[in-house]
């Protein structure tokens, strides 16, 4: 319960983090050199619309003015219209969280699934062959871009043994589960390489706390130990890592989505810069960095919960 | 010591059995020589690129397109448009390269020194840079990356531009921990209390402690903005083409990936070897000044 007495901190907390945010994101669009309107509209442009555009973002009047605007805009949720889609930017990035939302539960399924067992296992037998095989895959995991990954899949299941679709979102649950498979893999293998490697250093840390120790004189048996001391000791602090590396994981998406044309905000953030669509790049900004917060947030929470002693502090 | 403090006979088996011998020095003298090894050779490859192909990276050869790796005088062939792989790779990775040190040594000097103020300093300007590097984590990096090079339109010195806008903040957030630790050390209270200058005492005293923590992540960033540069590439929204790097060559090549899979594999493997020289380097630097600590 003492979790919760501190969420209504944290939520007020991040209150200025996210004024600060919305103020980058409306800075962002008026560093671009030459006259906004022009810009917004590109291949739409004609000097009426122009005209609207200013007037309807106050770009003739001043600047908190403009600032004011966007706020008002960001908080109905709709941050504008599309030009370049003709369509409200809120709903485009609305439709488009959602997918990537699953995307990134998908991959963090995968990655639990593969860091935590490898990361035990190497950890638990430190110095032996599977160690050894581990780290040097971690060192090739790590330095392998997502991109060249997901390349590399599609070449093997897309192409030569077809039983996974490679691109687009699919249809209906189940649909979307199998389209999401390989993005997720692709998202998971550089993702793990960081879990991997603080499992494995946690795990060699727990494995000489003294608990561990007087656990095994007590007579416990050895798989008990693992599961209750070791793990749930090392598993903390690879719950921060985790929460920390997973912006970069929503960061991943980005990329990733585009390699499997998964018709997500990172998908639709990559396209709004190469139609130089603004309003869409602005808000896209401003949802990501809100995700990442709440991820923070829930990350906090999660830890909370399994450490008891940090609802104390 | 109670026999409670020594592993039980369990662990102790586990941990010493048939493990491959190397002692933890040499280990980090490995990693490092090795990186560096692999490193250096990538650079003389691609600074020195006019000396190991006679070929131009950008010239377009329409009669020669897509030929097979070990064609003759075409190392690992030639592209859709003719031009041979090899040295588009070479040249290339002059990019790659350049972002891998210009970006980091960048962020790596104007953070570490951010976070030295702020830490040393403290009060409000403590507040105001903190406040700020906390802003800026709130950001999926690649994002801002991507929006402010949006903003800016896509060059190599607005590519630089928005690293270094963006990725100051590990460095700055770092060098503050360091420095407010290292405030608390003997030397550090004995200069103040012998009334030495700030700059002295942040420069002479509090920084060396600060170095190691830093240089370890410098090395863990250059391979992430190696791979980030790379990525903005294949999304297309990097470097401009007809420029090689190779983030945009393994995007050019996935087109023919079924046919000629090593227009996009030959840029990839270069760029996995760079990032794991880097990360050895890493790897070796930090065996070595944790243990010189």
């Amino acid at each position: 319960m003492a979790g919760f007495a501190g969420l209504g901190r944290r939520l007020v907390q991040m209150i200025p983090i996210i004024i600060g945010i919305t103020i980058v994101s409306f800075v962002l669009i008026r560093i671009v050199p030459g006259d906004p309107a022009t810009l917004i509209l590109g291949n739409h442009y004609t000097p009426e619309a122009a005209a609207a555009i200013n007037t309807n973002l106050g770009l003739n009047r001043g600047i908190l003015y403009q600032y004011w605007v966007f706020v008002k805009s960001a908080l109905s949720g709709s941050f504008g219209h599309s030009y370049s889609i003709g369509d409200s930017v809120g709903h485009l990035i609305w439709q488009g969280l959602g997918r990537t939302l699953f995307l990134i539960v998908m991959a963090g399924i995968f990655t639990a699934a593969l860091a935590i067992p490898v990361g035990l296992y190497a950890g638990l037998h430190r110095g032996r062959i599977f160690d050894q095989t581990t780290r040097v895959l971690l060192l090739v995991g790590y330095a392998l871009p997502g991109f060249l990954l997901g390349v590399l899949l599609i070449l093997v299941f897309g192409v030569k043994i077809p039983i996974l679709p490679i691109n687009g979102f699919g249809d209906g649950f189940l649909g979307h589960i199998q389209h999401l498979i390989l993005p997720s893999i692709t998202l998971a293998v550089p993702f793990s390489a960081v879990l991997v490697r603080s499992l494995r250093a946690s795990v060699i840390e727990a494995m000489t706390a003294d608990y561990v120790t007087t656990a095994l004189l007590k007579g416990i048996p050895w798989h008990r130990v693992v599961s209750r001391h070791i793990l749930r000791n090392a598993g903390m602090s690879v719950v921060v890592v985790f929460g920390v590396n997973l912006a970069f994981l929503v960061g991943g998406t980005v990329v990733i989505e585009n390699v499997f044309s998964v018709p997500g905000i990172g998908s639709l953030l990559v396209s709004s810069v190469s139609t130089r669509d603004y309003p869409v790049v602005q808000g896209l900004t401003l949802v990501f960095a809100v995700f990442v917060l709440l991820v923070n947030l829930l990350t906090d929470m999660v830890h909370v919960a399994i450490d008891p002693r940090l609802a104390v502090a | 010591m109670s026999i409670l403090a020594r592993p039980a006979t369990r662990i102790a088996k586990t941990g010493t059995r048939r493990r491959i011998p190397m002692p933890r020095r040499l280990r980090g003298r490995f990693s490092l020589l090795f990186g560096s090894f692999l490193l250096l050779i990538m650079i003389v490859l691609c600074v020195g690129a006019p000396l190991f192909t006679r070929y131009d990276p950008i010239e377009i050869d329409a009669l020669n397109p897509l030929l097979p790796m070990f064609s003759p005088g075409h190392l690992f062939g030639t592209d859709e448009f003719g031009r041979d792989v090899f040295a588009r790779v070479l040249y290339g990775g002059r990019y790659d390269l350049a972002i891998a040190f210009a970006a980091t040594f960048v962020t790596l000097v104007v953070g570490t020194l951010m976070g030295l103020i702020a830490g040393h300093v403290g009060g409000r300007t403590e507040t105001i840079i903190m406040r700020i590097v906390d802003l800026f984590f709130a950001f999926p990096f690649i994002v801002l990356v991507i929006a402010i090079i949006a903003s800016l339109g896509s060059s190599l010195i607005n590519l630089f531009i928005a690293l270094w806008v963006v990725s100051w903040v590990s460095y700055a957030r770092i060098s503050h921990g360091q420095t407010l630790s290292a405030k608390r050390y003997g030397y550090v209270v004995a200069a103040t209390a012998l009334g030495f200058s700030n700059l002295r005492i942040m420069f002479a005293h509090i920084l060396p402690s600060v170095l190691p923590g830093v240089i370890i992540f410098a090395m863990v960033d250059a391979v992430g903005n190696v791979l980030l540069g790379a990525s903005l590439g294949f999304l297309g929204v990097g470097i401009p083409q007809p420029t090689p790097e190779w983030g945009s060559m393994i995007a050019e090549g996935q087109n023919f990936i079924l046919s000629n899979w090593y227009l996009s594999i030959m840029p990839g493997a270069a760029l996995v070897v760079l990032g794991v020289a880097l990360s050895l380097i890493g790897d070796g630097l930090a065996d070595m000044l944790r243990t010189n600590r």
